[in-house]
Order: structure tokens, then C-alpha cells, then sequence
């Protein structure tokens, strides 16, 4: 195995003589998580919506006085009046306001006599987020109406009672297990079996093909040193990554260890997968154009940026062979809920039988001559 | 004396493409010797199959004993190669490039911090060890790839074209280089080329290879003696009369002719004596003579006459089979 390490040492001294290569995989997902994580990760607030109360009536009163509350407490709504209900319509076709509330003019009359009294949200649905939170706002707003002046000392009704196991999660914090796995992947797809397609469309290949170095001892070393530069790479996100979305304890130890040992086999089957997909190719340029598909196909069906019970079932298979998928868990794991082994056993399993059959695959189709 | 290589009735094809056509030759332990031919006639090929680099369609070789294809770990413990591409890692160091192969080779520690410096004395680059190759000249670069294909001290030295591209000082400094070390080593050396006059000087025995075929191997001497002529003579003129080839074959001492529009090629076992004759038949044919050289043979024009054709303009014509890199067109 020494012509292995030899490999290793050739590509980690090429390696340590390029530090902006090194800067430049890490800036990416980085930025994908600061962008990502706080532009979904906010609640929505400052909606402009229109009301236009066409009642007057003590129950219409009260109605603003609750949207009012809801204004000035969590800020999600704005309100502005408006006379006509046409002016406010024309509005928010121009996107001048977010939602029209209106409050017809048999409002009262119709609460008073408890029948069917309602209000209108006139909404851009084209903007389902903006949409949905207008709709929930004013949905809570309507039920603190409804509630009777004095509540029963024992509620009557069933109600639900959610206790949280771990901390509040921030969006931020809920991408960083993807983005740990993204600079991963990013690493490879740089430092990996390309390296091998860039030394083949140079030509040094044929120096190395020419020693008696054997065929698994050659994708080894690539794959070795691959995965050193990878965990480098993961290991820096995950704790600058951490730092930057407010993981508790981020420099605990023991979940760096753990965090240490996940991302080696990460590396590995993502390393030894690449080199599988590479092993026949020759055009340098391949990799690269085939990158951007890889990402998609391997990083969003992995439950990296949203739950994979929403998958239809084609992307559920996908999720399901995808080493993405039991890397994300594994880190989602260690990093949001700070569990021990127990909790990824199954994913480092997975990925090091992942590894073990992509590289003994590789081997088999490795052309050791021209 | 033992053979170095033995090659046996080697074939390779590419598809429908032929590239090396059974050739069969042997090489001494201890000799330089030379393969000569033009881009695509299938030298490149040839020693590709020998280094192991690809496997043949038919027939095979002995490489130091060592059957390419049965004990292809053993051939390439044996053997150094310089590839025609440069090899080196650009961006290490001369000595690293060195340690990196050393160690692929298996070289042990003691003996590789021993052979490093030696080998970087004998090429001339030992004030350079610290330097990338990347900072290096062309020809400073190939001494380089000389240096770490003797790393692990081999028996059998490959070196696919290594003069091509650089200037001459370069290339004389390689040859040079080239031959110390081999008297200071016991190597056998298998060399591409195109430039026939230093194939002439170092090597010891020659083979010509055209369309993948082997066409003459002998030493420049005997290769030189065996065509027609001791001199060529080649005379240009101007409006020659028709006929005038023929005219010129029958000079005396001639023992052959070629035309190239107003160019001719004579080839005469008595230069002078034909030079006279030409210019006493050019002024009572009233022809003018615009220039006149008379040469003694070369290997070009063994080659030419081995082949039919002049290295030089051979050269222009790359062939698609040069690499089975390239591209094919349908129907070709």
C-alpha cells in the first residue's frame, strides 16, 4: 500500500499549494447558508393590508381594534384604511398593498343576530407565503373574537398541549446539516477523480500508468486524499457553520468527534461515488458540466431543505438510495439534537456500504492501459 | 549477448485501422537504439505496447525477460519511461516530482535519498531541486522527466520522442546527457525521434518504421551503405527540356533520380565526377543550373529510399491513428 500513500502525498502537496482552491470551496456553501438560511428562515412581517369597513357597527369596532393589536405586537400586518373597497381591490392588483380585509355592511346586524356573520380577506394568491400568513393571521384574529367574554374555569373542549424536546430551530440552523454535506460534495467534485480526468487530458497519467502501482492501490490513493481534503472542508463548515447559526455548544468535544467521524465517511462515499460516475470518462469538462444535475438530483431529495415525507414516491426512491440523504440525518442528528452513536449507526452504516460497493465498482471498471 | 527486448510479431489495431503491422525485432541489453518514422507510421504505438501502456491486438514482447502482457507488473518494474507528453507534476518541486515516483516505485528510503541527488547531478539540475517545474524551460523540464524515469534505477530506458520541441542547444544537452548516463549506468536504451541526424550519431542500431510496418534496421553505417549512391546531388534548374530526368540518368556514376518540379535528386557513387558531367550537360542543353549541393548520404535519404518518401514532408501529414486519443472521421 505504500505506492497508495504515494498518491496521497502527491495530491495533498499539489493540494496544499493552492489555498485559494481551498478558500473557494468553502465560500460557497458558506454563502448558500447565510443567504438560504435567513432569507426562509424569517417570520414574515410589515404586510400591507387594507381595510376597508364598510359597517361601522361595535363589532366592526372591535374587529380593527384586534387587527390593530395584532399591528403593533408581532408587526406582521400594517393596516391601512381605506373608504372604498374598489380603490383598496386596485391596489392590490398593483401590489400597493398585500391583502384587503373587508368588514360588508350587514356585519353587526348579522352578529348581533348570530347569523352568519363574516368578514372577506381579498388576497394575492400569487404569493403563497404571503397569502398563507395574511390568511392565519386573520384566522387567529377571528377566533380571539369568537372567544367568549369569561372562559369556563375547565375547558369543555379537547385541546392540545405540544412540548418541544429540543431548543427552538432556526431555519438557519435546520440547512446547516445540508450545507455541512454541500461542502462535502463541493470538495469532491474539486479534489477528487476529476483530478484524475484533469491528469488524463494532460497526459500524466501516462507516468504514473507506466509504475507498477496496481489498479486499487491508484483509486485508493485518489479516494484517500480525496477524503482528507473533504473532511477538511467539512469540518471547518461545521464549526464556522455552527458558529454562524447559533448551534448551542458548538465546540462540545464530543459532538465535534462524532461530527469528525460522520464526515470521514461522508467524504469517502462521496469521493468513492464520484470516482464510479468518472472512472470511463475522459472529456475534462464533463464533470463540470454534469455538477449542477449532480447537486440537484443528490442534494435536494435528501431532506436537506425540506421534510422527505413531502416527496412524491419517485423522489422518495431517490431519497432512499441517496448517500445525501443518511449524511443529512446523520448531521441533523449530532447537530440539532446532539445525540450519541446510537442515533446514526444505520447512516454511517449505510455509508460505508455505500463506499465499499462504489469502490469495488470503480476498480472493476478502471482501465489500467490507454 | 542477451536481448533487452524482443519484440514478436506485435499487431495493433484501432477498429479497421491497422497501426502496427507485426512487427518483430530484437534490441541487445546495453544498446541505444532507434525508432524512426513519421507522425502516425506507429513508433508511438509500438513503444505505448512495450511500456505496457496498451495491450496488443496480436503477437507480443519481451521486455527484460518479462512478457508485457503475462507479467506486465514485472516489465514495468524493469523499465523508465519518458512518455512524448510531459509527465510531471508542474506544481511540485523538481525533487518532489522525483521522491513521488521514487516511492511509486517501491524505491526504499536509503536508496532514494542516495539515487535523488545523484540523478539530479547527472542532469544538471541539483541548484534547482527547490524549484516547481512549472518555473522550468522546455528543456530543463525534460531532463527532469530523464531524471525520474531512472529513479528506480531500470534496466531498459523507453524515451518517446523527448527532443521534440526544443530548441537545438536543448536537444544536444539531452543527447549528451543521454549518453553519459548510459555509460555510467547499465542501461539499454529504446529511442523515438524525428531528427535522423542525431539518431545517426548515438544510436547504434536503427529501425525505420513506416505504415506500421518495420522497413529496414540496421547501424546508420550499414543502413547508409545499403542504398544506391555515396553522394546526393541536388540541383535545381531553370525550364529543364522534357525528358531531362532521363537525361540525367544517364550521367556517369548516377544510380538514380527523383523530380520534384525543377528539383532533382541524384544519387551517384562519384559525387564530383557527376557534378562535372551535370554541369557540362546543362550548358549544352542550354539549361541554367540555379543552385547545385552535393551531399554525402543520410539517414533521410535511407529513408527515402525505404519509404518513397521525405521525412520532412511525412511529418507535415499527422495521421488520425497518431493517438488513439483523436478523432476519427467515418469512412477514413
Amino acid at each position: 500500500m505504500s505506492r497508495m500513500w504515494a498518491i496521497v502525498e502527491r495530491e495533498l502537496r499539489r493540494f496544499r499549494r493552492s489555498p485559494i482552491l481551498i478558500v473557494v470551496s468553502m465560500i460557497f456553501p458558506l454563502c448558500q447558508l447565510v443567504i438560504l438560511g435567513y432569507a426562509f428562515g424569517g417570520n414574515v412581517k410589515h404586510l400591507r393590508l387594507a381595510v376597508v369597513d364598510q359597517d361601522h357597527g361595535l363589532p366592526a369596532v372591535k374587529i380593527r381594534e384586534l387587527a390593530q393589536a395584532a399591528s403593533s405586537g408581532a408587526r406582521t400586518v400594517d393596516l391601512i384604511d381605506y373608504a372604498d373597497e374598489g380603490q383598496a381591490v386596485h391596489d392590490l392588483r398593483n401590489g400597493r398593498v398585500n391583502g384587503v380585509l373587508t368588514i360588508p355592511p350587514e356585519f353587526s346586524r348579522r352578529m348581533l343576530a348570530k347569523n352568519d356573520p363574516k368578514v372577506a380577506l381579498i388576497e394575492d394568491n400569487t404569493d403563497n407565503v404571503v397569502a398563507n400568513a395574511l390568511a392565519g393571521n386573520l384566522s387567529s384574529m377571528l377566533i380571539a373574537y369568537n372567544e367568549p367574554p369569561t372562559a369556563a374555569r375547565v375547558p369543555a373542549k379537547a385541546t392540545l398541549d405540544v412540548v418541544e424536546v429540543y431548543p427552538y430551530v432556526p431555519y438557519i440552523q435546520y440547512l446547516l446539516p445540508g450545507i455541512v454535506v454541500m461542502s462535502i460534495f463541493m470538495m469532491v467534485m474539486i479534489g477528487g477523480g476529476i483530478i484524475f480526468i484533469d491528469d488524463k487530458a494532460r497526459g500524466l497519467h501516462e507516468g504514473y500508468l507506466v509504475t507498477p502501482i496496481t489498479k486499487f492501490e491508484l483509486i485508493a490513493g485518489f479516494n484517500v486524499s480525496g477524503t482528507l481534503k473533504a473532511v477538511l472542508a467539512g469540518l471547518t463548515i461545521a464549526i464556522i457553520g455552527s458558529l454562524i447559526a447559533g448551534v448551542p455548544n458548538p465546540l462540545d468535544p464530543l459532538r465535534i468527534l462524532r461530527l469528525f467521524i460522520v464526515i470521514i465517511f461522508t467524504a469517502f462515499a462521496l469521493i468513492s461515488m464520484m470516482f464510479l460516475i468518472m472512472v470511463r470518462v475522459s472529456d475534462p469538462l464533463l464533470p463540470r458540466a454534469i455538477f449542477g444535475v449532480l447537486n440537484t438530483v443528490l442534494y435536494f431529495p435528501s431532506g436537506a431543505v425540506y421534510p422527505r415525507q413531502g416527496f412524491p414516491a419517485w423522489m422518495q426512491a431517490i431519497a432512499t438510495v441517496d448517500p445525501f440523504s443518511y449524511a443529512v440525518h446523520a448531521f441533523k442528528s449530532l447537530l440539532l439534537k446532539n445525540t450519541g452513536m446510537e442515533a446514526i449507526t444505520t447512516d454511517l452504516l449505510y455509508l460505508l456500504a455505500f463506499s465499499v460497493v462504489a469502490m469495488t465498482a470503480a476498480t472493476s471498471l478502471f482501465r489500467r492501459t490507454l | 549477448m542477451k536481448n533487452a527486448i524482443d519484440v514478436r510479431s506485435i499487431v495493433k489495431k484501432f477498429g479497421d485501422f491497422t497501426a502496427v503491422n507485426g512487427i518483430s525485432f530484437a534490441v541487445e541489453e546495453g544498446e541505444i537504439f532507434g525508432l524512426l518514422g513519421p507522425n502516425g507510421a506507429g513508433k508511438s504505438t509500438l513503444i505505448r505496447m512495450l511500456v505496457t501502456l496498451l495491450p496488443p491486438t496480436a503477437g507480443t514482447a519481451l521486455v527484460g525477460g518479462f512478457d508485457i502482457i503475462k507479467q506486465a507488473d514485472d516489465v514495468r518494474r524493469t523499465i523508465g519511461v519518458i512518455p512524448q507528453a510531459m509527465t510531471s507534476d508542474l506544481e511540485l518541486s523538481v525533487e518532489e516530482n522525483l521522491l513521488i515516483y521514487s516511492k511509486l516505485y517501491g524505491v526504499p528510503r536509503e536508496k532514494r535519498q542516495r539515487l535523488i541527488p545523484e540523478l539530479l547531478e547527472a542532469v544538471e539540475l541539483l541548484q534547482w531541486r527547490d524549484k516547481p517545474v512549472k518555473n522550468l524551460s522546455g528543456g530543463m523540464r525534460r531532463r527532469v522527466e530523464i531524471a525520474r524515469g531512472l529513479v528506480h534505477e531500470p534496466r531498459v530506458f523507453f524515451l518517446d520522442e523527448p527532443t521534440t520541441g526544443l530548441d537545438p542547444v536543448s536537444r544536444t544537452a539531452v543527447w549528451e546527457m543521454l549518453q553519459r548516463i548510459k555509460t555510467q549506468r547499465d542501461l539499454t536504451i529504446l529511442i523515438t525521434t524525428h531528427y535522423m541526424d542525431e539518431a545517426d550519431k548515438l544510436c547504434d542500431r536503427i529501425a525505420i518504421v513506416d505504415h506500421g510496418k518495420l522497413v529496414a534496421l540496421d547501424s546508420p553505417f550499414t543502413l547508409k551503405a545499403s542504398i544506391p549512391g555515396k553522394n546526393v546531388l541536388e540541383a535545381s534548374f531553370s525550364n529543364p527540356p522534357v525528358g531531362w530526368e532521363a537525361t540525367l540518368s544517364q550521367l556517369p556514376y548516377v544510380d538514380g533520380v527523383t523530380a520534384q518540379g525543377n528539383v532533382f535528386r541524384i544519387s551517384s557513387s562519384n559525387g564530383p565526377g557527376t557534378t562535372l558531367a551535370l554541369m557540362e550537360a546543362a550548358s549544352n542543353a542550354n539549361v541554367t543550373v540555379h543552385s547545385l549541393s552535393v551531399q554525402s548520404t543520410t539517414l533521410d535519404d535511407v529513408f527515402v529510399h525505404y519509404t518513397g518518401r521525405a521525412l520532412r514532408d511525412s511529418l507535415q501529414e499527422a495521421s488520425a491513428m497518431d493517438s488513439p486519443f483523436m478523432l476519427r472521421r467515418p469512412g477514413r
